[in-house]
């Protein structure tokens, strides 16, 4: 590898996690129309459970496409929702990022989250794997998919009034 | 534990013969134990479904009350539920959800297992002299049966058969709601899983209660097209019921066009089932399976609730676990049509996420209320929990009372069961 690729290379991973940091970041202050902004109109948002991938095949947390999308934003929003009014609170960080594919204008990138959460005076902590495929837009990034893999979704859960 | 029993001898104090239940129902741990005796270890568990045993050697990880099982089917092709408990010193000898074995092997000191639970093979038996009794030291073995693909197991050996502790309304339910095959056996799709900070009994009322419905589940119903709302309008249409099914079932009619999915296959089809009509066309399915795999698409009219913790709900198993006097585990268990058209299953689990589980539109609400009941039964010791409502126009059903769809007819159903339980 020369120098002028690691830079690149760098530079890439430098842009894709200050993606990553400000969605996280939109996330945590429940900043959801500027979320959905993020978003090509044919992405999916999916957390699977176990480790398949078919995800129109098998049963999922969720897989959402553009108008779930927008509905579960609704949901939240709207007030009629008890379990979101109020929704639980979160901080979350998210690091480890591995660039894992290039192709022409999309990048696959995989990180680590966690996230923790505050409600009725207890927290609970949750850990996952994701991968975002993110397509070149402009200075920065529209995502195409993103995966959230909780470590223990095939496991006993907790209801959820936020996103991942 | 039957020094504790003494406590509660006044059964009527807890649930009274005017349908109030006593706050520490949810909140009494020597109670909660006593239930775990006297009812989990007593009457019939539902612990799987036949699709998830698809084959020899099949098995999953389940529990009958408080006691991890293993349900697996032999070479017999018979179901077996097995306590997962080595004889030895008690280690776990199966700590894979679900799968497939030859047998299981405890992890301590290698002590082998058949998948009918008999203990095949030990290391150095000689330790334990020439009359060591093999057939004596198999894993504990639970009285298994089933009906239409559910299977129960008991710890008590003396309980009535399955089909008697079912009746004949229960089995007639249990059939109609098999119908979501839609031509096809009914097959487990997968399942949500979610622990809730709450009584097991909270959950056990819920699922017979239609008047939380428009209330809890209003964000659920906003996401809804036309068609698909006017559904689940049922308070409103009023035409729906709840009924005693007896032992402590009971009935939820909430859409009674829907209760036997091979009528009225020429209803209007739904405008969100409309481009699963034109892909299944296109596949070549002839017109009148095309109107049945659609309608089973859509689930059943009713909720079915057994005692003590199963319930057929619309179009999935819900399963309660009691793990304390204030945890409850719930799954909650998706279907579709084995060997059916994979995009009518495909839609099956888009609509079962869209309601069901921990990410779904309508179960962190439910989740949220059933612990708002826990947290709320801190204050207020001395005031009654309410499941009185509908009991001015009950009529007779088939075999129990009948009331509106609003009514807590299930709740006593289920809490007259409970009484009938803790007082053998």
């Amino acid at each position: 590898m020369n120098m002028m690729t690691k830079t690149n290379d760098l530079v890439l991973l430098q842009k894709v996690s200050a993606f990553l940091w400000a969605e996280a970041d939109l996330l945590d202050a429940k900043d959801y129309d500027a979320w959905l902004a993020l978003w090509l109109t044919e992405g999916f948002y999916t957390l699977p459970i176990g480790e398949g991938d078919d995800f129109d095949n098998q049963l999922n947390l969720c897989h959402d496409n553009d108008r779930m999308r927008r509905d579960r934003i609704q949901r939240f929003q709207q007030g009629f929702s008890i379990s979101s009014a109020p929704p639980a609170r979160t901080v979350r960080t998210v690091s480890r990022f591995v660039i894992e594919s290039v192709e022409g204008d999309t990048v696959t990138v995989s990180s680590a989250e966690h996230v923790i959460e505050d409600k009725f005076g207890r927290q609970r902590v949750w850990a996952a794997n994701m991968k975002h495929t993110l397509v070149a837009s402009g200075d920065g990034f529209k995502i195409r998919t993103k995966v959230v893999r909780l470590l223990n979704s095939d496991g006993m859960l907790n209801s959820f009034s936020y996103l991942f | 534990m039957l020094h504790a029993y003494e406590k509660f001898s006044d059964l009527d104090a807890l649930y009274s013969p005017d349908a109030k239940v006593a706050t520490s129902m949810y909140e009494n741990a020597d109670l909660f134990n006593e239930e775990m005796e006297r009812i989990f270890k007593r009457t019939w568990v539902w612990v799987a479904h036949d699709s998830e045993l698809a084959d020899k050697g099949s098995f999953k990880l389940s529990n009958v009350g408080l006691e991890p099982v293993i349900v697996v089917r032999d070479r017999k092709g018979d179901v077996n539920v097995l306590v997962n408990r080595c004889r030895h010193r008690a280690a776990t000898v199966c700590e894979v959800k679900k799968g497939k074995t030859s047998s299981f092997q405890c992890p301590y000191h290698g002590w082998g297992y058949g998948l009918d639970g008999s203990l095949r093979g030990l290391p150095y038996p000689e330790q334990y002299g020439e009359d060591f009794d093999k057939g004596a030291h198999g894993l504990k073995k639970l009285r298994t049966e089933s009906y239409n693909g559910m299977i129960f197991a008991t710890f008590n050996d003396e309980v009535e058969p399955l089909v008697d502790f079912l009746g004949p309304e229960v089995r007639r339910y249990i059939d109609l709601f098999m119908k979501q095959g839609g031509g096809f056996p009914v097959k487990v799709l997968g399942e949500h899983q979610f622990t809730v900070p709450m009584n097991w009994k909270v959950q056990l009322e819920n699922t017979t209660d239609a008047y939380h419905f428009p209330v809890v589940h209003k964000s659920f119903m906003q996401s809804l097209d036309g068609d698909a709302e006017e559904a689940f309008k049922f308070l409103d249409t009023g035409k729906g019921y709840v009924e005693d099914l007896g032992n402590g079932h009971s009935v939820m009619v909430m859409i009674p066009e829907r209760i036997d999915l091979d009528e009225n296959l020429d209803d209007p089809v739904e405008e969100r089932f409309l481009p699963l009509v034109q892909e299944l066309r296109e596949e070549g399915y002839p017109e009148d399976q095309v109107k049945k795999i659609v309608r089973a698409v859509g689930g059943a009219g009713f909720n079915l609730n057994l005692f003590p913790n199963v319930s057929f709900s619309l179009a999935f198993f819900r399963v309660l676990t009691p793990i304390n006097v204030e945890r409850t585990d719930i799954r909650h268990i998706a279907l579709g049509m084995d060997g059916g058209p994979a995009a009518a299953n495909r839609m099956r689990m888009r609509l079962h996420e869209h309601f069901q589980g921990p990410m779904g539109f309508g179960s962190p609400d439910d989740a949220e209320v059933w612990e708002r009941v826990q947290r709320g039964t801190k204050g207020g010791e001395d005031l009654p929990i309410l499941v009185n409502r509908g009991l001015i126009d009950e009529h007779p059903g088939a075999l129990g009372p009948r009331g509106h769809i609003s009514a807590e007819t299930g709740m006593r159903a289920a809490y007259k069961m409970w009484k009938r339980m803790m007082s053998l």
